[in-house]
């Protein structure tokens, strides 16, 4: 989230697309009920269902799965048409101006430098017009047809309301009220909340789903002040944490990146991650990587990182490919590849895609170590459950070592919220039986591993032997200690320029901005410098006041980065430095300073005369409504049909789903074709469960026991499917049979002309646990991802459904 | 099933004699559900599992989110979902949470024979006393809200009890405590009447012209109301009733027939009586005995 829960109340629409927020978050909704209630808001849906969200709405528009785009697209295309833009916010904060180079351009679905071959962009013209300095030129009068606006304004011309209307099968007169209620929010003093979650990430076009909306609410100028934002609604506890450290395949914590081996040297590494400004007099605060990179070196390898060894730049992995995701680690597993699995909370044969080949890899490793606090499915693939799961552990020869791990309520540590607030906990009881902390069992395998490297050498043994272990128990390292490395310390004393000592040898930082790239400092992770400083643990505050009862409670645990609970603040004001919402300022110009209930997103004593652009991580120093070379698929958002589609790209047949995202050839050998699977399905969840975890708790399966699936009354009625009656959905995939809710709340929508059904599939059944056996919503969903993050396209895929019996045990 | 002494009492079922009202002084306490912010999460429910440690059956999915699929003497509390199709065309999805209604007038405890089964406190709780209660369900007839639920094991009757043990202590029921979205309040009849005003005024304004509260005066009132959007039409939200009144019924036996059984009662005894003094007692003959063992054997298992 670019703001934070509470201040959602502090929103005049907001609107929930990408995501179910009643249903999946309900305690967090209570802030979108305060909004309605305090603020007046509107709260607008647009989903393919009547969702328990569309249940307390002021108007739901339905979608056709995995058409966002076009229809933000024609939001923007109504925006720009009718002027409803924050005129002041969009020429001063926003990219809008900049011109962009001669030999970009757009045709018949593919942005140039399409590289067939590696389904892949050169994207050397992706780029702005830049001066002999290197600053990109500028036109302020939005003249030149080459300014992002003017290039923004042809590329959706296409998106008309009828082209919208026929692409995403939203009638057209609901659509225009949306864009209508949108709209409204461009006003300076009005702000509209943009809530998603994986309804929008789960597509082979997922990133620029959400790009698409940011660009919108920077047209509106809602990003940066009270009420407005881009708020992602985590999946999980703790997942903005596990993005935040890095925990995945081509990251490092911090957002900093892993090499690639063509970056051999540090030296190469760093050239592209230097961030010149793209703009005069620009922050760029990504300037500092060094130091964030040098800290962290630091952290991990202590005095065996030295600038002589260019701060053991060597150690680390350099990737041979873009990332070793999950859909790619399960292709190579597939393929005997991969033959040794660490799985650490994870449950993938319940979470990833085309669950048979998630079992067919398992089936072909050596070993299989889990580490859960639950009994779950991947731990037991081997074992034949029935129709369930139908293995044959004769044929399986992958050893499994299930080890019961403590969970959150058995262990101190900190959760990081959607809103990036690092939260304490502490440990309430014992784990039971055998349970051991994930931390005492990483910690075993490391001390045995480095064991066995010592004792008989290896191919590539330093990143390990040279690892820094300096815990006061190094069996089972105490997390407030390790809290601690996170924040990051002085290693030796620090002076100033004027030889003045700021940080003693030994302490703690307060904050990022201490960090030094001459290897005086260490931190595990930079953006976390500050949760846990001298003046104790900050993540564990719990003092709710808030100021100003605008939702920032600044002494409540704390926020990365620096403690700021609204990203973009200095945005809130207008170029002189005052509030656009004089109701609800966060940050104001007081004369000598950046003033107010939050931490400044800005330097505190920057004058507004400078002319410092407010996205102080950004090169160009403003929002950028052209993304340049940072997405694969390209600078603007453009309408792909998902992989699997019941009905061909109206824009460009010839280039349907995404041209950028990979997809291994047997992943597109297992793709179905509409004339054999006609109904469009997504999936999701229920309320009454939390993924693949509450089905282990009594409570949670009395209150939804039994797998099923959601189809409309016509579809039901046309198919001879009665309420509760036993249905067979397939996929090219796979097969679930389970029964059916014969629903109002799906309808067919009319999709170019053509009557298209959809079918809701909830996600949480297994064959282990409390509730009733089920097969898994990922039975049936594709093995593709989105092109820059890999996240499997789970909503919007193709099958078929009969009626049938209850399936034989 | 709150250990409340019965100095608490305002009511007590099948007594003449009235009972002390000690704490009349109390003031009468309200449920206010209000539909129009409630999401279905079931957390309510899960809190009435928790709090009053009951655990129905892992059920089935039956074709609806209604799960359990009806209320039992282990669900005191459920949500109910209606799609509605209104006169506009468009779609709206009803969600109540169903459960003891707590009756000012309560039909159940003016239905039920056995004495001091059912009792209502002076701050307006009806709540049912498991010890007192012999399972005739006359409370289930008397309600007009088919709220009770007779057990098969102990045959008893339970219901939603308003937790009068929190309650007791100043404590809300634990649904409205799990609520995330502020949808159940709970506080003085007085206030949550005046909320309940607030909140109608708000849904009048979102285009909701018949919003309004339930608080049926067939019954009385109720300690617990809810806000709904269509007030002009209670049964859209899962039957819940238009105008619940305490059936004709239980007003024929408490008012007319009552008495005319008691006469009844009394007669026979007196026959008895007579017959006793005229021809001595009545003995038991062979016949009689084996018609009683083979009455006894008859409901053993085959």
């Amino acid at each position: 989230m670019t703001n934070t829960w509470q201040d959602i109340r502090n929103a005049d629409v907001v609107l929930v697309m990408g995501g179910n927020a009643a249903e999946a978050h309900p305690c967090g909704f209570k802030w979108v009920i305060e909004a309605k209630l305090e603020n007046n808001a509107k709260l607008v849906v647009v989903d393919p269902r009547f969702t328990r969200t569309a249940s307390v709405a002021d108007f739901h528009a339905p979608i056709r799965p995995g058409t966002d785009i076009a229809f933000l697209n024609g939001v923007i295309r109504y925006l720009l048409e009718k002027d409803a833009i924050q005129h002041d916010y969009v020429r001063a904060y926003t990219s809008a101006s900049l011109i962009v180079k001669d030999g970009f351009g757009f045709e018949d679905g593919l942005f140039t430098g399409y590289k067939e071959d590696t389904r892949s962009y050169d994207k050397s013209s992706w780029n702005y017009d830049l001066d002999e300095q290197g600053f990109a030129r500028i036109d302020d009068t939005w003249q030149d047809p080459r300014c992002v606006i003017n290039l923004l304004r042809k590329h959706v011309d296409r998106y008309t309301p009828e082209t919208v209307s026929r692409i995403c099968g939203t009638p057209q007169d609901k659509y225009l009220k949306v864009c209508e209620m949108i709209a409204a929010t461009a006003a300076p003093d009005k702000a509209l909340t943009s809530l998603f979650a994986l309804g929008w990430t789960q597509h082979s076009v997922g990133a620029q789903n959400i790009r698409a909306m940011a660009m919108v609410q920077l047209l509106l100028g809602n990003i940066g002040v009270a009420g407005g934002g881009m708020n992602a609604l985590r999946g999980h506890s703790n997942i903005q944490g596990l993005t935040d450290v890095g925990l995945l395949s081509n990251q490092m914590p911090g957002y900093m990146t892993l090499p690639s081996d063509k970056e051999p040297t540090f030296e190469e590494y760093m050239k592209t991650r230097q961030f010149k400004p793209l703009r005069p007099g620009q922050t760029s605060y990504w300037q500092n990587y060094r130091k964030f990179f040098v800290s962290f070196q630091k952290a991990v390898y202590g005095d065996a990182a030295r600038a002589d060894n260019d701060w053991a730049y060597d150690w680390l992995p350099k990737l041979d490919a873009p990332m070793y995701d999950i859909i790619r680690a399960f292709d190579m597993m597939a393929n005997g590849k991969i033959n040794g699995y660490i799985c650490q909370g994870f449950n993938p044969l319940q979470a990833f895609p085309d669950k048979g080949k998630i079992r067919r890899g398992l089936s072909k490793l050596k070993f299989l170590v889990t580490m859960d606090p639950l009994d779950t499915e991947t731990s037991r693939f081997w074992e034949n459950f029935g129709p369930q799961n139908p293995s044959d552990p004769a044929s399986i020869a992958t050893e499994v070592f299930q080890l019961p791990t403590t969970c959150f309520a058995e262990e101190n540590g900190s959760l990081v919220n959607s809103a990036r607030w690092l939260q304490w906990h502490w440990k309430a009881a014992d784990g039971p039986g055998e349970a051991k902390s994930d931390l005492w069992i990483m910690s075993g395998i490391f001390h045995r591993m480095r064991e066995m490297y010592r004792k008989d050498g290896g191919a590539f043994a330093d990143p390990i032997l040279n690892l820094t272990w300096n815990y006061t128990d190094p069996v089972e390292p105490n997390p407030e200690e390790l809290a601690k490395e996170m924040n990051g310390k002085a290693l030796t004393e620090v002076k100033d320029a004027t030889g003045a000592v700021t940080l003693k040898a030994g302490q703690l930082l307060d904050g990022f901005a201490q960090l030094r790239d001459d290897g005086t400092t260490a931190s595990g992770c930079w953006i976390f410098s500050g949760c846990y400083t001298e003046k104790g643990n900050q993540m564990a505050r719990r003092d709710a006041s808030d100021p100003r009862e605008q939702g920032i409670a600044p002494n409540w645990a704390w926020s990365w980065p620096a403690n700021r609970r609204i990203l973009y603040n200095r945005a809130s004001a207008d170029v002189a430095g005052k509030a656009w919402n004089p109701q609800k300022p966060i940050i104001e110009w007081n004369g000598s300073r950046w003033a107010g209930i939050d931490v400044p997103d800005y330097g505190p004593t920057v004058k507004p005369s400078e002319g410092v652009g407010p996205f102080i991580m950004n090169a160009e120093g403003v929002g950028r409504l052209f993304a340049r070379d940072q997405m694969a698929e390209g600078p603007f958002p453009e309408h792909y049909e998902p992989f699997e589609s019941p009905s061909p790209n109206i824009l460009h047949p010839k280039v349907s789903s995404n041209p950028a995202a990979r997809v291994f050839a047997d992943d597109r050998a297992a793709f179905g074709e509409a004339s054999e699977f006609p109904y469009v399905a997504t999936t999701y969840r229920l309320t009454e469960h939390f993924h693949y975890w509450t089905k282990h708790a009594l409570i949670n399966a009395i209150l939804q026991p039994e797998e099923f699936i959601e189809i409309g009354e016509v579809l039901a009625k046309e198919k001879g499917i009665e309420q509760g009656g036993w249905v067979r959905l397939a996929s090219k995939r796979g097969v679930v049979v389970c029964k059916a809710y014969v629903t109002k709340r799906i309808k067919p929508m009319l999709v170019d002309g053509k009557p298209t059904h959809v079918i809701g599939v909830p996600i949480h059944w297994g064959f282990t646990g409390l509730a009733r056996k089920g097969y898994g919503a990922n039975t049936l969903t594709p093995s593709v991802g989105d092109a820059n993050t890999q996240t499997p396209e789970f909503k919007a895929f193709l099958v078929s459904i009969e009626r049938t019996t209850a399936p034989v045990a | 099933m709150a250990d409340l002494q019965s100095q608490d009492y305002v009511r007590r079922s099948a007594s003449t004699m009235t009972p002390p009202s000690a704490r009349s002084h109390e003031i009468e306490v309200a449920k206010l559900i209000d539909v129009s912010r409630c999401i279905g999460c079931k957390a309510c429910q899960a809190a009435c599992m928790e709090w009053n440690n009951l655990r129905a059956e892992i059920g089935h999915f039956e074709g609806t989110y209604d799960n359990p699929l009806d209320l039992d003497p282990h669900t005191w509390t459920l949500m109910r979902f209606t799609e509605w199709d209104n006169d506009e065309g468009n779609l709206e999805w009803l969600i109540r949470k169903d459960g003891c209604m707590h009756c000012a007038d309560p039909g159940c405890l003016k239905a039920c024979p056995a004495p001091g089964a059912i009792v209502q406190y002076a701050n307006g709780i009806v709540d049912f006393i498991s010890e007192a209660c012999i399972g005739c369900g006359y409370c289930v007839k008397g309600c007009p809200f088919n709220i009770p639920r007779i057990s098969q094991v102990d045959h008893k009757s339970y219901k939603c009890t308003l937790c009068s043990d929190r309650v007791a202590v100043g404590l809300e029921p634990a649904c409205v405590k799990a609520c995330p979205t502020g949808a159940i309040m709970f506080g003085s009849k007085t206030d949550m009447t005046a909320w309940a005003g607030e909140r109608v005024a708000e849904l009048n304004s979102r285009g909701f012209a018949k919003a309004g509260l339930y608080d049926p005066p067939g019954v009385g009132g109720t300690h617990v109301m809810y806000v709904l959007h269509h007030a002009d039409r209670p049964s859209l939200y899962a039957g819940l009733p238009d105008d619940p009144h305490i059936s004709a019924l239980v007003s024929v036996w408490k008012g007319l027939f009552k008495p005319l059984a008691v006469a009844g009662v009394a007669l026979a005894a007196v026959t008895g009586f007579l017959h006793w003094i005229v021809a001595g007692p009545n003995e038991v003959q062979p016949l009689d005995e084996a018609e009683a063992k083979h009455l006894i054997h008859a409901d053993e298992p085959q």
